[in-house]
């Protein structure tokens, strides 16, 4: 199996076959024995070297974590063979991008119209949880092409708010 | 003693006051909101009714309702927590009329120090030392000059019926004073619906230390330690810790009489907080009495040994105070964190959601009082307090390593905590040399926030970034179903609607 690994920005190839007594890995190029296992949901106790790891797996609407111990990592993984994760990959900066929800809350107003011009971390609307207040901000420059909040309206995590062009 | 006992409150204090019960062969009796049918409290009680959709206005805060649930389950006495209805002295007489009994203080007592002008003429006749000021309002600017010229600038102008920093002004000089009184006037009018605003001398750069008190119903009052209660954000309390690292025994004698003496001038009962203001030349001055069991008392149960719950119920049972103040004594350093649902890459703004992770540290010195449990969906309605992480320890530096290891071992995923605030808080040199004060927090926050832990070098850094790496691939790997974003409780999760890398590969594994 191959992977494309990015952490922290940066984009690794992880390549992962089964061995005697653990996985033997290649990342970038580079020979890696393990032994990997999951214990609990969204836990892995991973061995390197006799080094023991236990890597937490955090998933929300918007993004994906790895702990490893208490240090946190944003991770993107993709499978080259795959076109929709190479389509997805190439889709940061150009094209529609959802605003999504990041946390259930009430919406309490909009800051733009449909059709204004924005720029990257712009205010787009206004979403009350626990009696605070949080602007939801746009990652992009470029055009609100839909608003699908509602001032009042509950919302849950991932729920589409607008799209920006 | 009580049979059985109504819990007026949700979350973790909840569930710490349904424990004492049991361990007294209490039986209990827990109310909820339509959002808290699957809250915990409701899980650990004995009984369960419903009282009214989620908004506190309409349910924890009806004392109709929740008076109503006592009546049909015979519950005898209603605890009632902090926040709330803890220190609303209309529902502590409303339950006293309907024959329940209120465990907290009376009625009177809580009037006395609801208001901290009345607070504070009833504190100047018993001889307790308090901020330099008025113990009225002002009647005008003018008056407001004169005073503020006496005691010197800076000053504060509060409102009397104040909290939560509403009604507030600090003034520089007498330019601004005016105005700054017309302003917190019209504030504290709208805000509490009273504009009393009175003035105090402005204490720079305090400390915040408070002192549990605990009086019985037969004029018996001890004083049980204090607690540091410095760290704070938007004057919310977010570490504390007992001893505190500036109080001495003879300090802590003297801070001990004066809250005693406080508590005798107000007639007051059961367990109560005398909180003082700390100066830079450790003189303490009255600040405010809080008529309830506060968030942070199980430090003072580590360091004390005692149970103050235990204590509250069997006091407003009629029990005499089982011990003497020549018996109290503190042994030891508790340091307690309190878990919020709060973002902190996001400016700690409120996290609700489903937890869909939860590891949780147990072990030596660990305590854990939590409302919290793994699939369970935090209401976007209340405090954002999940859980109170509290570290104990012989002396303060195997409390704070005890906590390192345990906050170490706490996981929480779903939503976001302020889990990673501790781990800086812990380590930073200020707060190892115990140099506190209120403006602490916004000043550690202000350095800004550093992703790895300090010691960790780049390489280290690196070596962590390849694991989480192979982490990622391994999970991939091993576990492609849940990789797809599929929740077993078959419920919505957030991740089963975005887009996810992780389910196109959940589905290219299908394929294979």
């Amino acid at each position: 199996m191959v992977y494309e690994v990015i952490v922290g920005g940066k984009a690794h190839r992880l390549e992962v076959e089964r061995a005697a007594g653990g996985w033997e890995c290649r990342l970038d190029g580079q020979p890696v024995h393990i032994d990997a296992v999951i214990p609990r949901r969204d836990v892995l106790s991973l061995l390197v070297d006799g080094h023991a790891y236990e890597i937490k797996r955090e998933q929300t609407a918007t993004d994906l974590h790895m702990w490893v111990g208490s240090t946190r990592f944003a991770v993107e993984l993709r499978d080259p063979r795959s076109l929709r994760s190479r389509q997805h990959a190439a889709g940061g900066e150009k094209g529609p991008r959802k605003i999504l929800a990041p946390l259930p809350g009430r919406v309490v107003r909009l800051l733009v119209a449909e059709g204004s011009e924005i720029e990257a971390g712009q205010g787009i609307v206004v979403v009350e949880a626990m009696k605070m207040q949080n602007e939801i901000k746009s990652p992009k420059k470029g055009i609100v092409k839909q608003i699908s909040a509602t001032p009042g309206a509950a919302v849950n995590p991932g729920d589409v708010l607008a799209i920006v062009e | 003693m009580f049979k059985k006992i109504l819990i007026a409150n949700r979350g973790e204090i909840a569930v710490r006051v349904i424990r004492a019960c049991r361990e007294m062969g209490i039986r209990t009796v827990a109310v909820y909101s339509d959002v808290d049918r699957a809250s915990l409290h409701v899980r650990k009680s004995d009984e369960a009714y419903p009282i009214g959709p989620a908004p506190a206005s309409e349910s924890y805060l009806r004392m109709d309702k929740i008076l109503d649930v006592a009546k049909r389950s015979g519950a005898e006495a209603i605890h009632p927590g902090y926040g709330f209805l803890s220190e609303n002295a209309k529902f502590a007489q409303a339950c006293a009329d309907a024959g329940v009994k209120f465990i907290g203080p009376t009625p009177h007592s809580m009037n006395l120090m609801g208001s901290k002008t009345s607070a504070r003429q009833q504190m100047e006749k018993a001889g307790v030392p308090f901020v330099p000021g008025t113990s009225r309002g002002l009647v005008s600017a003018e008056e407001g000059e004169q005073v503020a010229e006496r005691i010197g600038y800076p000053v504060m102008l509060k409102a009397a019926a104040g909290g939560g920093g509403k009604g507030m002004r600090l003034v520089h000089s007498r330019q601004e004073l005016r105005s700054a009184l017309e302003s917190a006037q019209s504030e504290a009018q709208r805000s509490f619906g009273d504009s009393e605003v009175y003035i105090e001398k402005a204490i720079v750069n305090p400390r915040h230390i408070e002192m549990q008190v605990l009086a019985d119903e037969h004029g018996n009052t001890v004083w049980l330690g204090e607690r540091e209660c410095s760290i704070q954000r938007r004057h919310q309390k977010v570490l504390e810790e007992a001893p505190s690292p500036i109080v001495d025994p003879e300090m802590r004698r003297r801070m001990g009489e004066v809250a005693v003496k406080v508590a005798q001038a107000a007639n007051y009962t059961n367990a109560g907080t005398v909180e003082f203001l700390v100066d830079q030349q450790k003189n303490f001055y009255f600040l405010e009495m809080n008529t309830r069991l506060q968030v942070e008392h199980p430090v003072t149960e580590l360091t004390t040994g005692l149970d103050l719950v235990h204590l509250q119920i069997r006091i407003a049972s009629g029990e005499k105070l089982p011990f003497k103040q020549s018996e109290v004594e503190i042994r030891g350093h508790a340091i307690e964190c309190r878990i919020y649902a709060e973002d902190p890459d996001n400016n700690y703004f409120p996290s609700p959601g489903k937890i869909t992770v939860l590891l949780q540290p147990s072990g030596p010195g660990i305590r854990r009082d939590s409302g919290m449990y793994e699939g369970w969906n935090v209401p976007m309605d209340y405090d954002p307090l999940l859980a109170k992480l509290i570290g104990y320890g012989t002396d303060r530096l195997q409390a704070i390593m005890r906590l390192e290891r345990a906050l170490y071992e706490y996981f929480v995923a779903g939503i976001k905590t302020n889990i990673s605030l501790f781990r800086r808080i812990l380590c930073d040199s200020d707060f190892r040399a115990g140099k506190l004060d209120t403006g602490y927090l916004d000043r550690l926050l202000a350095k800004g926030n550093r992703a790895v832990a300090p010691g960790a070098g780049e390489s280290e850094r690196a070596t962590l970034e390849m694991i989480a790496a192979i982490g990622a691939g391994m999970f991939a790997v091993l576990d492609p179903a849940s990789a797809a974003g599929k929740d077993k409780d078959g419920n919505t999760a957030g991740a089963a609607k975005a887009p996810s890398n992780w389910k196109q590969k959940g589905r290219s594994e299908g394929l294979r």
